[in-house]
């Protein structure tokens, strides 16, 4: 069996050379992917205005997709290598499960069983949110307790719709649910007055009301938060270098934010003498090789992003959102970095 | 001739049997052996499918199983025929609820779309010349859009109804809104149940007098009337039934508090406009159907009971729609299947049917591959039972040739 031998050896051969790649790879099988691609796939939603929507020019904007930028600049060096894949309620955990993308950034809440069940992990809260409900001014409806018997138009599988349900049943009273797939067809539902209320995300809310306009003041943001919502980042479990890169990418950009490094200075402080400031614009140690990435990491989300502050004056502030418990912790929020040293 | 040899296919004898030869030249081996060896590659693909699906999962850490089964369930639900809590029912329950509105919407569908596709499709072939072209002009533009768009234009035509303030009614006790058309119920008693017994016995009996009617008329020529023995059967005897119970009849109006209207029963701005969206665009692919049953029975046959002194609709009722069913059954199942799965739409306009539900729980749970699968099992029985009974009621009518 002549055939057969050679094929054997060939095999064999195959097996040490990719042997040898994988010696030399990150340790992280999505960044080898990511690499190998030349891109990095980020789910998000696409439909959602300062969170990710694309502008009039095509281009993607918004806290999501700025943050799949940041990671993409932290993993590749060059934050125009992301490819924005878009996702829908119901599919955003198949698409990464099963690899489709290699982060999800989609405004998606932090829950037990969504870190138990799946699959996957939360690697940051890009945005400390929560329940609201909307409702049409010339309904004369003032806070949520009065909903009693109202019909509520919600995503299906969100956590919106959990909440929504918790939170009538813990106050005694009764709502009809209205359960759309597409974002736009659910506005539209609620816009025509087919529901009384509109709940998600509170700052999703707000930016469906800003959008409106001049017909902003027909809809109201109704004063009661009925659950915690914190919109993370979701990655697969089982990559815990992706993982660690992700969080650090966060902790580069808050870091940069308490220092005073905004995307239009960081080249002035390439000579500081700060030691925290020359680990993080890798001038000095070597936190980009413990991450398996470039030296210069930190400098390139900078530089290209920015750091947290510039990505939510960009992105939310012309909402018209406070930005409250979601600063950095040096002015009261909740961000805070561990140290990069 | 006698002792002529008998034809051996009158004696019902069965032909010789030849042994089976293990031997490659004996085509029942050989077939034997290629399905063997087919259902062997088909098992080993799947094995192998199955067994690196469950080792990929588990090395994912993603939950398998059908225990999310047992789990409370959390997500609210809009109609159902069944009571839920979503703070004590299980996703289980949920699911049979899906199945429930799914069979609601198909069910009542296939009946109003065949209704509506007969009378379309004999309303085709009229020697009215505008009902001929406005039935034609229906089935042609129906049939060329598709039915996503459809059911959307149906729902936003319905979002167009007036808000429930200013809620259109009927004697104070119908209102229709944008929020649905809200209908009085009747607090149902025992009497009620009593009074629907005394009627499907009355039925029964009915349909025992109106054999032994025919049985004597067959043997004497004289038929006893049939209609005053149904009058007292039908109505008589339940009513009786029900005025001895008690007689209670209470009604529950739909009443405006609040943000919407209490009490009766609701059909849905949701439901309605799937049911209309179904219904209009499987009656234009059923309307071509009778129509081309129709055609296909042979110009003689109208000819021949025109000659009998017949009218043209007693001509197609009697002679030609029982012969033309034999060729419009069989392409009538597959659009019964074709509405079942269509129903599943249903996610876009927000009813919640089988796979609005199992989206959402898939969604919640993260289990997407037992989801699916259990969305798969239900229509897959479904549409098999729809099969089942469609071919026996084929093979029933088939005409016996000789």
């Amino acid at each position: 069996m002549r055939g057969m031998s050679w094929a054997v050896a060939l095999m064999a051969l195959g097996c040490l050379a990719t042997a040898g790649a994988h010696a030399q790879g990150s340790g992280s099988a999505t960044l080898d992917a990511a690499k190998a691609r030349g891109q990095v796939l980020c789910g998000m939603a696409g439909t959602v205005p300062g969170f990710s929507l694309p502008d009039s020019q095509g281009v993607m904007r918004g806290l999501d997709a700025d943050t799949c930028r940041a990671v993409t600049a932290a993993a590749l060096g060059d934050a125009n290598k992301v490819k924005f894949v878009p996702t829908t309620t119901q599919n955003r955990f198949t698409a990464l499960q099963s690899g489709e993308v290699d982060v999800l950034s989609r405004s998606t809440t932090w829950t037990l069983s969504r870190e138990g069940n799946l699959g996957l992990e939360f690697a940051w809260v890009n945005f400390y949110d929560g329940t609201g409900f909307l409702v049409k001014t010339a309904s004369g409806v003032k806070a949520a307790k009065e909903l009693d018997g109202a019909t509520v138009c919600v995503a299906p599988g969100s956590t919106t719709e959990l909440a929504v349900a918790d939170y009538f049943r813990l106050k005694n009273m009764k709502f009809t649910p209205i359960l759309i797939q597409d974002l736009a067809e659910i506005q539209g539902a609620f816009m025509s007055g087919r529901c009384d209320a509109y709940s998600t995300d509170a700052s999703a809310l707000a930016t469906f009301r800003f959008s409106q306009g001049p017909r902003a003041a027909d809809l109201l943001l109704l004063p009661d938060i009925i659950s915690k919502d914190p919109l993370g980042v979701m990655v697969r479990k089982g990559d815990d270098k992706w993982y660690d890169l992700i969080r650090w990418t966060f902790a580069a950009m808050i870091t940069a934010e308490e220092k005073g490094i905004s995307s239009q200075n960081v080249d002035t402080f390439m000579d500081s003498k700060d030691p925290d400031i020359r680990r993080l614009l890798g001038i000095e140690g070597d936190m980009g090789k413990a991450l398996g990435i470039d030296p210069k990491w930190a400098y390139n989300v900078i530089k290209q992003v920015g750091n947290l502050g510039e990505v939510w004056d960009r992105d939310i502030t012309p909402m018209g959102l406070p930005r409250g418990i979601n600063n950095i912790w040096t002015k009261g929020g909740l961000q805070y970095a561990p140290p990069i040293r | 001739m006698s002792d002529a040899t008998i034809d051996p296919r009158l004696t019902g004898r069965a032909a010789p049997k030849r042994a089976l030869r293990l031997s490659w030249s004996d085509p029942r081996f050989r077939a034997i052996v290629w399905q063997v060896v087919i259902l062997g590659g088909v098992a080993i693909i799947a094995w192998y499918l199955i067994s690196n699906t469950s080792r990929n999962l588990a090395a994912r850490h993603i939950a398998t199983g059908f225990a999310f089964l047992e789990r409370t369930a959390g997500i609210p639900i809009g109609e159902s025929l069944i009571s839920y809590n979503p703070a004590a029912d299980t996703y289980g329950r949920a699911l049979v609820i899906g199945v429930l509105n799914t069979l609601k919407v198909s069910v009542i569908g296939i009946i109003l779309a065949t209704i509506l596709g007969t009378l379309v499709g004999i309303g085709r072939l009229s020697k009215n010349w505008l009902m001929a072209r406005l039935t034609a002009f229906y089935v042609e533009t129906i049939r060329d859009l598709p039915l996503l768009l459809q059911l959307l234009f149906w729902y936003t035509v319905l979002q167009g109804l007036p808000a429930p303030r200013n809620a259109m009614s009927i004697g104070g006790a119908v209102w229709l809104s944008n929020r649905g058309l809200k209908l009085p119920t009747l607090d149902w008693e025992f009497a009620h149940t009593a009074a629907v017994i005394a009627f499907l016995i009355g039925c029964a009996g009915t349909w025992l007098w109106n054999r032994h009617a025919r049985l004597r008329q067959e043997a004497t020529g004289d038929r006893p009337p049939v209609w005053p023995v149904a009058l007292c059967l039908l109505i008589g005897l339940p009513v009786v039934v029900w005025l001895m119970s008690g007689a209670p009849f209470q009604w529950d109006i739909p009443a405006l508090r609040g943000f919407n209207f209490q009490g009766g029963t609701n059909v849905s701005p949701e439901y309605f406009a799937l049911l209309l969206g179904l219904v209009t665009y499987t009656a234009g692919y059923i309307a071509e159907i009778v129509r081309s049953g129709i055609q296909a029975v042979p110009w003689g046959q109208w000819e021949a009971a025109g000659a009998l002194g017949l009218k043209r609709g007693a001509i197609l009722r009697r002679i030609v729609l029982p012969q033309a069913l034999r060729v419009i059954i069989p392409p009538m199942t597959s659009q019964y299947l074709n509405l079942t799965k269509n129903s599943s739409l249903a996610v876009a306009i927000g009813y919640q049917d089988l796979v609005s539900i199992a989206n959402t729980t898939l969604n919640q749970t993260g289990q997407a591959i037992e989801g699916i699968a259990v969305i798969m099992a239900v229509y897959l029985t479904i549409s098999l039972s729809i099969s089942l009974f469609m071919n026996w009621y084929n093979a029933h009518i088939a005409l016996v040739e000789r």
